[in-house]
């Protein structure tokens, strides 16, 4: 049913694709894994409606606009000073900016972070840090899962490049910052990897932002080493416009005794799919994740999870929380699998969504299988709208009803936020939550 | 103050007040005491304005206006005030955030100044000693995770912070052990001044030997089937409720 979108002249036909990207820089380790992606590319289908996993999310509209892709570099109106409320004041020494998907130099500024920390462009490395991309890039996000991460895959070429070497601690959090900002509908495909040796401990703040309102597509995938060890916390932040395609993978891979913590917020997208997959490989791991989106209009988002438990003595929490408004679709599908002998596993997951509107709709799927004993494991799923007696006690103080329903579903939202550590994120995010849900509640 | 005249009030279509007649004046403390499913919550509810309970007949008037045509919190800003017998939670609103917003709102329409974060959290410091609860109340989430005597201490405190000229006390003894039960009603007795009235709906004599009403009212049936003063409690409480319901009439 998708075939139309392996015409000729349509932007996401391989040919023409790869005919003008950039194949030919880089290692020929990344040549042969962009060809070997390409291939694969060239031969699957985009998914469709009758794939389980893509049965709520249709992606023919992202598939029918003729995007263009960036190859060149256009600053022009994009002096450093615009930047700056994008990102995070005290992080302005630690922020690597990517406009259209393009590393930009001149943004970007890593000043506070240690020397021992590499950051950087994928596209540049060179010396120690090429053989370390060498040996993860590719290797938790595989190309084969869907035609979106074959296509990133295949056309890899900016991207994000973190690594922290074993024992060492980066205070300063790490700000990866995507722009999109064009006349006409761009694609941009970015990467992340992210590799955090034993013992190490990295703070991660991945964001989407556009300047504009025009219609664009970004299929982002990121991969995160998570060694022996090492504590990570990872925001994913996307802001889009109402009317941008989002489509993202995160692999997370957690070596023993290692505690991956991880934000996933959606507030933009026309169209917007987070599929956060997390393999917990070795014992006495923990794993937080945590997830907020709020829609309206006609917004669709859709977050899929996998938390895979191999091994025992492993805990995991779960807890995604939906606001929707106006005719707005959220879909939520999480799975947690705890595998034969992944004993005494402590696995809570948990699905809440407020419905605002009589006309939006979720589907959620909280899935639990397991293959193993002696397990501690819960989970479930809610679809309410506000409750008349949590209403009626509001109003019995004198809050009229709609600062009440104002202050209920801010504090909907706040059950997430508000397990933020970082300052400044959690503001960005409280504000941008009271705009979404067009309130100026004074809260402090 | 108050001024009920042949309340009769249902819900989901089952009559619970049957011709309910009461009157509250500034400075006074009234106990309606009562057996269970008497309509003493009924009343509460009524008197708040829940949209669950709807009034067939009779007239309320609150301070010369007629109460049952203002919406809830209309009357919360007129000065009235329900502690819930059952407290709401709310995950995620801070106690100071909700009570902040309560108390402004009130002062909005009062034509008093509305109080910055700052300023309200000076007022409710010197507020919550009267319930000795710790500052850290302040900034959890209303209601949430607290024990039963907590919730009801919370509900005390916020009559503290909202002042009102009119409070309704849903069964706040029930469920406390002895030094809630202290804290709540020292709590109520420093609330108590000569212009607001107290109405103490509880089925326990207990709470008055620390409050000492001015009035007992003994609500069976859906009406009040006898009125007296303090001794009235004692009464109840010797004889039990079966002897007013073989005693039946109104006084």
């Amino acid at each position: 049913m998708l075939h139309v979108a392996r015409e000729k002249e349509n932007y996401f036909s391989a040919d023409q694709l790869f005919a003008t990207s950039r194949e030919d820089k880089g290692p020929q380790w990344l040549i042969q894994l962009r060809e070997k992606a390409g291939e694969h590319y060239s031969q699957t289908d985009f998914p469709s409606t009758h794939d389980e996993e893509w049965k709520y999310t249709n992606v023919a509209p992202i598939l029918k606009v003729p995007y263009r892709q960036c190859f060149e570099l256009d600053l022009q109106n994009l002096a450093p000073d615009s930047i700056i409320p994008l990102g995070f004041e005290e992080l302005s020494g630690s922020q690597l900016v990517f406009v259209n998907g393009l590393f930009v130099s001149e943004l970007s500024n890593l000043s506070s972070l240690p020397g021992e920390i590499t950051a950087g462009n994928i596209g540049e490395v060179s010396g120690g840090s090429s053989r370390i991309v060498r040996d993860h890039l590719g290797v938790y996000a595989d190309y084969h899962d869907h035609a979106f991460t074959a296509l990133n895959t295949a056309l890899a070429g900016d991207g994000a490049f973190i690594y922290v070497p074993k024992g060492k601690v980066v205070e300063t959090p790490i700000h990866i910052l995507f722009i999109s900002r064009a006349d006409e509908p761009v694609a941009s495909h970015p990467r992340i990897l992210v590799v955090a040796d034993e013992g190490s401990i990295l703070t991660i703040i991945e964001s989407y932002i556009s300047l504009g309102d025009q219609v664009y597509f970004t299929n982002a995938v990121a991969e995160v080493f998570a060694g022996r060890g090492s504590v990570i916390t990872h925001y994913r932040m996307q802001e889009e416009s109402v009317r941008a395609f989002h489509i993202a993978t995160t692999e997370v891979f957690q070596e023993s005794d290692s505690n991956y913590t991880s934000y996933a917020i959606s507030l933009g997208g026309e169209i917007s799919r987070h599929d956060l997959n997390i393999v917990l490989s070795g014992e006495h791991i923990e794993t937080t994740i945590n997830g907020l989106y709020v829609v309206d209009g006609k917004q669709h988002v859709d977050n899929h999870t996998v938390l895979d438990h191999l091994h025992p003595h492993c805990r995991s929490q779960q807890l995604y929380k939906g606001i929707l408004d106006g005719k707005s679709r959220a879909v939520f599908n999480g799975k947690v699998f705890v595998r034969e002998g992944a004993l005494l596993t402590d696995a809570h997951q948990l699905n809440k969504n407020l419905l605002l509107s009589n006309e939006a709709t979720v589907n959620t799927k909280p899935q639990l299988e397991i293959f193993a004993d002696d397990v501690k494991c819960a989970h479930g799923a809610t679809v309410g709208q506000l409750e008349d007696e949590e209403l009626f006690y509001l109003a019995s103080r004198g809050i009229p009803p709609e600062r009440a329903r104002a202050l209920l579903t801010y504090g909907f939202a706040e059950d997430v936020i508000s397990k933020i550590k970082l300052r400044s994120v959690r503001e960005r995010l409280d504000r941008k939550v009271l705009d979404k849900l067009h309130q100026s509640l004074e809260v402090g | 103050m108050l001024e009920i005249r042949n309340l009769h009030a249902a819900v989901n279509g089952k009559e619970i007040l049957k011709g309910l007649d009461l009157s509250v004046k500034g400075g006074e403390i009234h106990a309606v005491m009562g057996p269970n499913g008497s309509g003493k919550s009924t009343l509460a509810k009524v008197l708040a304005g829940h949209p669950d309970y709807q009034v067939t007949q009779g007239e309320v008037i609150y301070l010369g206006k007629n109460m049952l045509e203002m919406e809830p919190d209309e009357r919360a800003r007129e000065g009235f005030f329900l502690a819930f017998q059952y407290p709401i939670e709310i995950p995620g609103v801070s106690n100071a955030n909700f009570l902040r917003m309560a108390y402004n709102e009130k002062a909005k329409y009062e034509g008093r100044d509305e109080l910055d974060p700052l300023e309200f959290d000076d007022l409710i410091r010197e507020r919550i000693k009267i319930v000795e609860m710790e500052a850290s109340f302040i900034n959890r989430s209303v209601n949430e995770g607290f024990s039963g005597g907590e919730k009801k201490r919370n509900e005390i405190l916020q009559m503290a912070v909202l002042d009102p000229k009119l409070a309704v006390l849903d069964e706040t003894d029930s469920g406390l052990d002895i030094d809630a039960l202290r804290i709540v009603a020292n709590g109520i007795n420093k609330l108590a001044k000569k212009d607001n009235a107290i109405i103490l709906v509880t089925h326990y004599q207990r709470l008055l030997n620390y409050i000492e009403p001015h009035f007992v009212h003994v609500l069976f049936r859906g009406q009040i089937a006898k009125s007296g003063g303090k001794e009235l409690a004692m009464e109840l409480e010797n004889k039990g409720y079966d002897w007013i319901k073989t005693a039946g009439t109104k006084s």
